[in-house]
């Protein structure tokens, strides 16, 4: 559960790791007598976060766990039922699971063409707005970032009116590109994510933009270098963490994605039960089949730390480079 | 990965001050006027798709159901849009309404009492050395990456044995965790409290605890802000955990509600108007709060995102 964390925690940078590395060496471990100062209140401001996580993220996590390794076992067909250890026979069913694999199939296929787009118009946006080329960036960046407070559900639900062939008011669009068949209805839904987060991920690179000082591009600037250059030699590099940081959210995002395809299930009917990780995981505990389920979130949640984490081990030798 | 955590401390503000006069004058005569316009219309261009859903939804909120099919969508017709609002609060006995105050208390009690307790656990991770303080801050770190559906699934059958389900405290109190909020607070802490400051405290004699409320928490404030606004948004848009936890109508949120009525269009036509003015109605609290508080969280953001 920590590992794909470590990196991150690293990231400070060295002066939170100085201080850390002298906590190590702190005489806490090495005499076990010494009381850790400020214990009282040390506890009065962990416990409180400390104990609801506890209940709210570890033992739901557990428990996951531990009903992911049971098995429903009746005396003949219409048995009382008994929960008894199955071992991995969940997890085998899992693996066995045709929808369950092609919905994962799906959202990656999503994942590699919205993502990058997402982060790509976030990052043009960014740079424009830090830029002289652009006037009223004020108006621009709050126009952008309005989507983000429309809720994934009433977004969803908005643009399937706008995707809709009579309700549209670009009826003479989708009168002849249905974009709620089976073939483009996952795009449409590209659409509804990109339009929520796109802003969203343009102020968090435009902060770290701002945060840059000047003059580490005066210089490039005195040289005559134009915005493209400044922008792709000394911006990206320098924000590099903070578009890994959103990239890294939008993976977790996408392997998770479910309001918005919960709700274009009224709109379309290419949008089945087991559209996506979620959605499969929700109707199989709708049936219901909690084991089944426990064992598929089980494997979504290890699914999304691998990733993250293989996004970000990827990403940080590419920087070591 | 390692932009100096120092760069913290000047969050955002910088620029406003000092960029903008001594850069902008002499370098907009070099730019050339055919990269400023098509910048411009890139700006532009995504200005009209970013917005015109809105401005949609706004003018559709305004029209009598006959002229919803008939009139130029993205136009207004007679306006009725306070005749809408009438029905809508008006249908089933006002439950649009309770899922409003439903979400404002979801939400916005449970964002800030769940900004107090991260901004006190990320403050003690920044400022006091104590064995396993890094076990914790990675444990919760690896919080953030768990599937909603991991989480909410598993606590409805918790829920269930101890008769918890499908009651307001069912949304209410997983929602209180936020650690991402640690996260921000416990970067925000480290970076912006001076321990100098802590250390007087003490030596005028004040308590641990009220140090943190009387001094700490005013160099935070960004930060603060920032993770209840983000907290604010992740509870008002939460789905899925009402969705399994909830049955009775009247605990919805207002992101289930409207979910509810769209899935029921078919069979009662009407409640298409009523969705469509309920989704309106339902982002204006939001877009008030960010435009209201939006000095404090885009000076937190940067906070954040300096990792």
């Amino acid at each position: 559960m920590s590992a794909p964390v470590v990196p991150l925690t690293d990231a400070p940078g060295s002066v939170a790791r100085q201080k850390r590395s002298r906590a190590a060496k702190a005489p806490a471990s090495k005499q076990p007598r010494q009381p850790v100062p400020h214990l009282g209140a040390i506890l009065a401001f962990v416990l409180p976060f400390g104990t609801l996580f506890a209940l709210f993220y570890l033992v739901p996590i557990g428990y996951a766990i531990y009903q992911s390794l049971l098995v429903i076992e009746r005396e003949g067909t219409f048995g009382k039922a008994t929960e008894v250890f199955g071992g991995l026979t969940q997890y085998i069913l899992v693996f066995q699971n045709g929808p369950f694999w092609t919905s994962i199939g799906r959202v990656l296929t999503f994942g590699v063409v919205q993502v990058p787009i997402m982060l790509g118009l976030a990052l043009l946006f960014a740079l424009l707005l830090d830029s002289p080329l652009v006037r009223g960036k004020k108006f621009f960046r709050l126009a952008f970032f309005v989507p983000y407070a429309v809720p994934g559900v009433i977004a969803a639900i908005m643009w399937g009116y706008l995707y809709s062939p009579n309700l549209s008011p670009f009826s003479a669009v989708t009168e002849n590109i249905n974009f709620l068949s089976a073939d483009l209805v996952l795009w449409a839904i590209a659409n509804v994510v990109t339009w929520v987060f796109v802003g969203y991920n343009m102020l968090i690179i435009y902060s770290a933009l701002l945060a840059i000082p000047t003059e580490l591009y005066e210089a490039a600037r005195l040289d005559g270098a134009g915005q493209v250059r400044i922008a792709w030699s000394v911006k990206i590099p320098l924000i590099m963490p903070a578009i890994i940081l959103t990239a890294i959210f939008s993976i977790i995002g996408t392997l998770q994605l479910l309001a918005e395809p919960q709700v274009f299930r009224s709109f379309s009917s290419a949008v089945t039960s087991t559209f996506t990780p979620n959605l499969t995981v929700y109707s199989t505990s709708s049936i219901p089949n909690f084991n089944l389920a426990a064992a598929f979130s089980v494997v979504l949640a290890l699914a999304t730390f691998i990733l993250s984490f293989t996004f970000l081990k990827f990403t940080q030798r590419k920087e070591v480079q | 990965m390692s932009t100096s955590i120092s760069t913290v401390t000047t969050p955002a503000r910088r620029k406003r001050g000092s960029r903008t006069p001594q850069g902008v004058a002499p370098k907009a005569q070099r730019e050339s006027p055919f990269a400023r316009v098509s910048a411009m219309i890139v700006m532009g261009v995504f200005t009209l798709y970013f917005l015109v859903p809105i401005w949609w939804l706004l003018v559709a909120a305004t029209k009598d159901r006959s002229q919803f099919n008939t009139t130029n969508p993205l136009w207004f017709a007679d306006f009725s849009l306070f005749t809408n609002i009438g029905n809508l609060i008006a249908y089933r006995d006002g439950v649009y309404l309770k899922w409003m105050l439903n979400s404002a208390l979801y939400a916005g009690l449970g964002a800030a009492i769940g900004t107090i307790i991260a901004g006190m656990c990320g403050y003690a991770l920044a400022k006091y050395n104590f064995p396993g303080r890094e076990l914790i801050f990675n444990v919760v770190l690896g919080g953030v990456l768990v599937p909603a559906t991991a989480l909410a699934l598993p606590l409805f059958l918790i829920f269930s044995q101890i008769s918890l389900t499908n009651t307001f405290w069912s949304v209410f109190l997983p929602s209180l965790v936020s650690p991402f909020g640690v996260y921000l607070a416990r970067i925000y802490a480290s970076a912006s409290v001076p321990d100098e400051l802590i250390e007087a405290a003490r030596l005028d004699g004040a308590g641990e605890v009220r140090t943190f409320f009387t001094v700490s928490v005013r160099m935070m404030v960004p930060a603060l802000i920032t993770v209840f606004l983000f907290q604010f948004v992740a509870i008002w848009n939460n789905f899925f955990l009402p969705l399994i936890m909830l049955r009775d109508e009247t605990l919805f949120s207002v992101t289930l509600g409207l979910y509810a009525w769209n899935s029921q269009v078919n069979q009662i036509p009407v409640l298409r108007d009523y969705v469509l003015i309920g989704a309106l109605l339902s982002i204006i609290p939001l877009i008030i709060i960010f435009l209201l508080l939006q000095r404090f969280w885009q000076n937190g953001l940067s906070a954040g995102s300096v990792k």
